[in-house]
């Protein structure tokens, strides 16, 4: 894979360093060669890229290295850490609200995992808090849209509200009301893909929003996103205010740099992780985890952390 | 609209989202120095080129510069144009000559394989041919629906199995319905699958064998659908399904948003497929041509254009 050598390559950067004593700027600024690289290669917004060299920069010039690492270990930890400080603490959860039902809207760009990932997060909860979920067909474009939610909401053994091609806004209300009439504590919105600069299109979420105050805004992410996932999560957030990420698509082979971009960008958290097309493939996100994987790296870190 | 205009008008819409861009780099232009190159590699980086073939078109950049005497910010750009452009493979087109004729339509998940098959359906239907679509996606859920939809739109004919069905049974099949029927063209939707999961990646092989076997003569195209917002991944796609189905063209969806799709250049280049259309939206009408050059102007707009 693409950077097994990460570790090899700044241990080469720092072939000439003594062993002893601290770094400097010099020593450090080859070794960030290579981590900018690995960072880009694993779709890490560029801008982003940029900040995060600074600061481990700053960090790691001067340090000391330490007996038990070699400088470039010494580096490789400070990146890691600093990676996982700008990815957030883990254990993001939905937020419940006080007075059900809590409302949760599944938003983000045509085909990112909606649809199913709402169905596996409604699934989720479920299962494992025995609450009572419904899917409410709020995306009235996509063909057969409407048939997915009922197919997977099947599956799941959990109902589905629509009204048809109706007017969305007005869906979500019904929904809603719907679950307060009928005690169901969960409300999962299944929203239509759209494209963060479609205008007409943001606004109905923003008129959804308005209409059923949800308490979490979940923008879905497929983890294979490159440099523009900073510009649709930047959109997303300043239209919306979304509460959360969930990054679909994470069981590919995809560095998953955009975890590490739209965290950045918005400060939001990412609270789950899709790990695949069954309605069982759902998991909490971890950042140590993500760090890892987006330098490529997990047995090396493993490793650093054991020393 | 042309292609180019369609992207542009994509890109207009871009302003507030995208803070520094290719054009405001062009603009600063004032003679060829390494500060000046080094933006030109940033940008093609945030255009998704990938940090390796933007260091390498910089360095022929480079070379051109001194060689050409290159000094206007406008040459410069045509001349970054020229070696992006020069990096892709020439389309030539879907050749369905020989009927009938198989189109294979794959690709990870979410890309829009079934929306591009309903548009490239219409459009062959729209020039008199009389189009199949197999429904060989029997996994997602309604999948097979979403396919009845697209084939009634573009008035194409289509066999369907149940959910979980054989799809390399519903390509037998459909193979042989298009056969009976004197359709022209077959059009296969399969299932979205991620390129590292081999058993997906081994049905998709076994639906290409079937096809090979049973349509010997046809002409056969195998189209890879990438969306224009995946980064660096699509390279590990692209080769994963080039070597399940070996792919004879790319289509490049969603080019309608801020992302810019630069990836393509690198797997072009790399694989030697040629991208063969663009999605530029979700109507029916939203399927382009692919063409070289007014792709990689849009990745490097002119001065003012933002
Ligand atoms: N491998 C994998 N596939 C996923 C995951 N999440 C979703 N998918 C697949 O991605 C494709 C798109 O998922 P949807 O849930 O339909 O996406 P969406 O955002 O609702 O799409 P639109 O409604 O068209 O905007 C489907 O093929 C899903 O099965 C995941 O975590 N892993
Ligand atoms: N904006 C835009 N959206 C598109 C384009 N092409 C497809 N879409 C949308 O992307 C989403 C996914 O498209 P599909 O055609 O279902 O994708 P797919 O590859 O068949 O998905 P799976 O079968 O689940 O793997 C849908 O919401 C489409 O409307 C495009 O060119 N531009
Ligand atoms: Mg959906
Ligand atoms: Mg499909």
């Amino acid at each position: 894979m693409a950077f097994e050598g990460l570790s090899e390559k700044i241990t080469s950067a720092f072939k000439k360093l003594k062993s002893r004593g601290r770094l400097s700027e010099a020593d450090v600024k080859s070794a960030m060669r290579e981590i900018k690289l690995a960072l880009l290669e694993a779709d890490v917004n560029f801008k982003v890229v940029k900040d995060f060299t600074k600061t481990v920069t700053e960090r790691a010039t001067g340090a000391e290295i330490l007996e038990s690492l070699s400088p470039a270990q010494q580096v490789i930890k400070i990146v890691n850490e600093e990676l996982t400080k700008l990815m957030g603490g883990s254990n993001a959860k939905i937020n419940i609200s006080p007075n059900p039902p809590t409302v949760v809207m599944m938003v983000g760009l045509q085909g990112a995992g909606k649809t199913t990932n709402g169905a596996k997060l409604a699934g989720l909860f479920k299962k494992q808090q025995q609450k009572r979920p419904l899917l409410v067909a709020c995306d009235v474009y996509r063909p057969a849209a409407i048939d997915q939610l009922k197919v997977v909401g099947e599956k799941l053994d959990i109902p589905v509200f629509e009204m048809g091609q109706g007017d969305p806004v007005e869906i979500a209300k019904a929904g809603v009301d719907y679950a307060k009439k009928n005690a169901y504590d969960m409300v999962f919105l299944d929203t239509a893909g759209r494209l963060h600069i479609d205008e007409a299109l943001m606004d109905e979420l923003k008129n959804i929003k308005a209409e059923v105050q949800p308490s979490e805004i979940m923008l879905v992410v497929d983890a294979m996103t490159g440099q523009d996932a900073v510009n649709v999560a930047t959109a997303f957030d300043d239209a919306l205010g979304i509460d959360g990420i969930l990054m679909a698509k994470m069981d590919g082979d995809a560095r998953g740099g955009a975890a590490l971009s739209t965290k950045a960008v918005t400060g939001k958290p990412i609270k789950f992780i899709g790990t695949g097309e069954k309605l069982a493939d759902i998991e909490p996100f971890h950042p140590d985890r993500m760090a890892s994987r987006i330098l490529g790296m997990g047995d090396m870190l493993t490793l650093i952390e054991k020393a | 609209m042309g292609f180019f205009d369609k992207i542009k008008q994509g890109l207009k819409k871009t302003t507030a989202a995208v803070s520094e861009s290719l054009g405001d780099v062009m603009a600063a232009f004032v003679k060829v120095d390494e500060d000046l190159l080094e933006e030109l590699e940033e940008a093609m980086i945030l255009a998704d080129l990938g940090a390796a073939t933007a260091s390498k078109a910089v360095d022929q950049l480079r070379d051109r510069a001194k060689h050409e005497r290159i000094e206007t910010r406008e040459e410069l750009r045509t001349a970054l144009c020229d070696i992006l452009a020069g990096m892709m493979q020439e389309d030539s087109g879907l050749d369905v000559s020989s009927e009938p004729a198989v189109i294979l339509v794959i690709g990870v998940n979410g890309v829009g394989k079934t929306t591009t098959i309903g548009k490239l359906a219409a459009s062959y239907a729209a020039q008199g041919k009389r189009v199949m679509l197999a429904a060989a996606d029997t996994f997602r859920a309604a999948a097979a629906d979403q396919l009845t939809i697209w084939a009634k739109r573009a008035g194409a004919d289509i066999v369907r199995h149940g959910e979980g069905a054989d799809p390399a049974a519903v390509v037998f099949d459909s193979i042989a319905a298009a056969k009976a029927r004197g359709c022209d063209i077959i059009i296969v939707d399969t299932a979205g699958r991620l390129h590292n999961k081999a058993n997906l990646m081994n049905e998709l092989n076994k639906i290409d064998r079937v096809i090979a076997r049973e349509l010997p003569d046809s002409s056969r195209e195998t189209l890879l659908v990438l969306d224009a917002t995946t980064g660096q991944n699509a390279v590990s796609q692209a080769e994963q399904f080039n070597k399940a189905a070996k792919l004879t063209g790319i289509v490049l969806t969603k080019l309608d948003g801020t992302a810019k799709g630069g990836i393509v250049v690198a797997i072009s280049a790399g694989l030697g497929v040629p991208v063969k259309y663009v999605g530029v939206g979700e109507g029916i009408d939203d399927l382009m041509p692919f063409e070289r050059r007014a792709f990689v102007e849009a990745l490097l707009p002119v001065e003012g254009d933002e």
